[in-house]
């Protein structure tokens, strides 16, 4: 069915109208339904990232989001048309975040979408601090974790609209998972980290010496017959040549050794690491996450508290727990304190005095900056190399407001300062 | 709106009479925290130095090992560490620097060392990591062999295995392999 007309237009929103004019059982008692949660709604602009796109993109368009930002950095690859609806055959090549915003602005009038092309740490904190809220849809732990301490790092006591809601999904096979992060007030990615499976390594001796599974011929013809072999090529896990070489290399490896099994797909699917994404799944994930992202930006309705998990491998089944803040963890559970120091006093002043504060006490502090080592006293290399710094003047080592991170044997959590000069 | 905003909206005011402190500036990473922290607990011995070719740059560095005791008892074995952001989710990268004669490196440097790769776990240190590098050059396993020839060579003849040693410490050939000299 494709909506024209202006009317059908306006229809398209009088459901979700009605949930956002009148206050049902489970609303918010301050929840005022009306004109103000639309407008609000309306002009909450969002972000989304990565992978779970298609879905999230439309699912925010047809939610009532007019102001929404994407990133992401791939391509789109003939393999994506199977399940990211947004895309054509004409399309391929060209980057995804493009073409799903124009194709939605396209379909969903009214709506405006900005696309970037590119990886979420290509942004800094002045770019995401102008969003309400971040959903996601990101395809690595690594990225997750970035974005999470990236949010966590931006929230500052005194300003209410630093913190940014972080709405994260993800799926793998018939599994997924959906879950929301209030930065520094709920539990985080990384208070969470421990309860992804790590992904299984092999070995480097069995891949060398006696390889059990197809598998392992094929980690051996990517990891060390291309080191021995084509040392000059850098291997590029999407040109064609280099996965046959990797390929046709594994299969000789695999007959030696009287294994089977080993196929092309497989190869592919080794050495770029693909995890199977099944539409439906996606689906599943990118609903439950987009309409958390409705109820939070409108109050109308209780959000997520704070994990809830998806196995579809045997029916259907769902679990929705609240996980716990970690009260050591790296990210949340240790935020700059600030601290007003004398711009002229030395760094060997200042280590004096962090065994005077009473949270601290502190008596073999090593301690950095993100680009510095103000102090590491062991090894020896390096304590030699920074004992130089206990004699100059802070304002000479550091920037206003500039974090410090100060580690203490003795203590088995670490303490950061956000340093200010006194004025 | 989520109803977190309101409650702190009134503090914002205050925020606002004493001006923004200057701009929000990097934060130290969890990689490097955790890095700060190991090498402080590090335990080196007389056998083992560290090297740092960027002193601010905690995540690179060298380690040199000298053993005093053990068939490689004489040599000098540089290892480059290369630590990333995932640290201690991922375990650090370990290479030896030199081309030598060992049952668990193979001949571009790769270490054949359990906790790198798949017993690897984020409680592990880097401690752990080069007390595992020190043992393997007091104890070269044969039965996990990386350079499958001197595994071979350890396993038949260990007499054999020990001249081969001296003489690739010392510059010289095993098998028609030139190796590095690594005297001190």
């Amino acid at each position: 069915m494709i909506v024209t007309d202006a009317n059908s237009q306006q229809n398209r929103w009088k459901h979700l109208h009605k949930v956002l004019t009148n206050a049902g059982p489970y609303c918010d008692e301050d929840w005022i339904p009306g004109e103000e949660t639309i407008t609000a709604l309306e002009s909450s602009k969002i972000l989304g990232a990565g992978g779970l796109g298609c879905e999230i993109l439309k699912n925010l368009a047809l939610s009532g989001f007019k102001d929404i930002h994407v990133i992401d950095m791939d391509t789109i690859d003939i393999s994506n048309l199977n399940r990211q609806f947004l895309f054509r055959q004409a399309d391929i090549g060209k980057p995804k975040a493009e073409v799903a915003a124009a194709f939605v602005e396209r379909r969903v009038k009214g709506v405006k979408i900005t696309p970037f092309v590119g990886k979420i740490q290509d942004k800094d904190e002045d770019y995401y601090m102008q969003f309400k809220i971040v959903i996601c849809g990101l395809d690595s732990i690594e990225a997750r974790r970035w974005i999470n301490s990236t949010l966590i790092g931006m929230v500052d006591m005194e300003n209410p609209e630093s913190l940014k809601p972080l709405i994260d999904g993800g799926t793998e096979g018939f599994k997924g998972q959906a879950r929301v992060i209030l930065p520094t007030l709920s539990s985080c990615i990384e208070c969470q980290l421990d309860m992804h499976a790590p992904r299984p390594a092999v070995p480097l001796c069995t891949i060398a010496t006696i390889p059990r599974q197809p598998q392992h011929c094929i980690e051996w013809a990517h990891q060390i017959a291309w080191q021995e072999k084509r040392k000059d090529d850098t291997f590029d896990s999407d040109d064609m040549e280099h996965i046959s070489w990797v390929y046709n290399t594994a299969m000789e490896r695999a007959q030696q050794f009287h294994i089977h099994g080993v196929t092309f797909q497989m190869t592919q699917g080794v050495v770029k690491n693909i995890i199977p994404a099944i539409a439906s799944t996606n689906a599943v994930i990118a609903a439950s996450t987009t309409s958390e992202v409705l109820k939070i930006a409108t109050s109308c309705n209780p959000y997520l508290e704070n994990y809830m998990m998806y196995a579809g491998e045997e029916g259907v089944y769902t679990y929705t727990f609240e996980a716990e803040k970690k009260p050591d963890c790296p990210v949340c559970g240790n935020l700059a304190r600030k601290m007003i120091v004398d711009r002229n006093s030395t760094l060997g002043d200042f280590i004096d005095s962090l065994g005077e504060r009473a949270e601290a006490q502190l008596k073999k502090p090593s301690l950095r900056t993100e680009e510095k080592t103000l102090y590491q006293r062991f090894p020896p290399q390096l304590e030699e190399h920074t004992r130089p710094n206990l004699k100059l003047k802070l304002h000479e080592l550091l920037e206003d407001g500039e974090e410090v991170a100060v580690s203490d044997p003795a203590y088995t959590i670490d303490f950061r300062y956000k340093v200010i000069f006194n004025k | 709106m989520l109803k977190i905003w309101s409650m702190k909206q009134q503090q914002q005011q205050a925020e606002n009479a004493e001006g923004a402190a200057g701009k929000k500036k990097k934060k130290v990473t969890a990689a490097q925290l955790r890095v700060q922290r190991d090498l402080q607990e590090l335990t080196l011995g007389n056998t083992m130095k560290m090297s740092f070719p960027n002193p601010d740059d905690i995540l690179n560095f060298t380690l040199t090992i000298e053993p005093d005791e053990g068939m490689y008892k004489g040599g000098v074995f540089n290892f480059s560490f290369s630590v990333n952001q995932n640290f201690p989710h991922d375990p650090p990268k370990v290479k030896c620097t030199q081309k030598i004669y060992h049952p668990n490196i193979d001949l571009e440097g790769n270490v054949c060392l359990n906790i790198l790769r798949e017993d690897w776990k984020p409680v592990l240190n880097l401690n752990a990591v080069i007390v595992g590098m020190q043992f393997l050059f007091l104890e070269p396993n044969a039965s996990d062999p990386l350079n499958k020839e001197a595994a071979e060579d350890l396993r038949t003849n260990r007499e054999g295995f020990k001249r081969n040693v001296r003489s690739s410490m010392a510059g010289g050939s095993v098998r028609g392999i030139a190796f590095e000299r690594v005297l001190r």
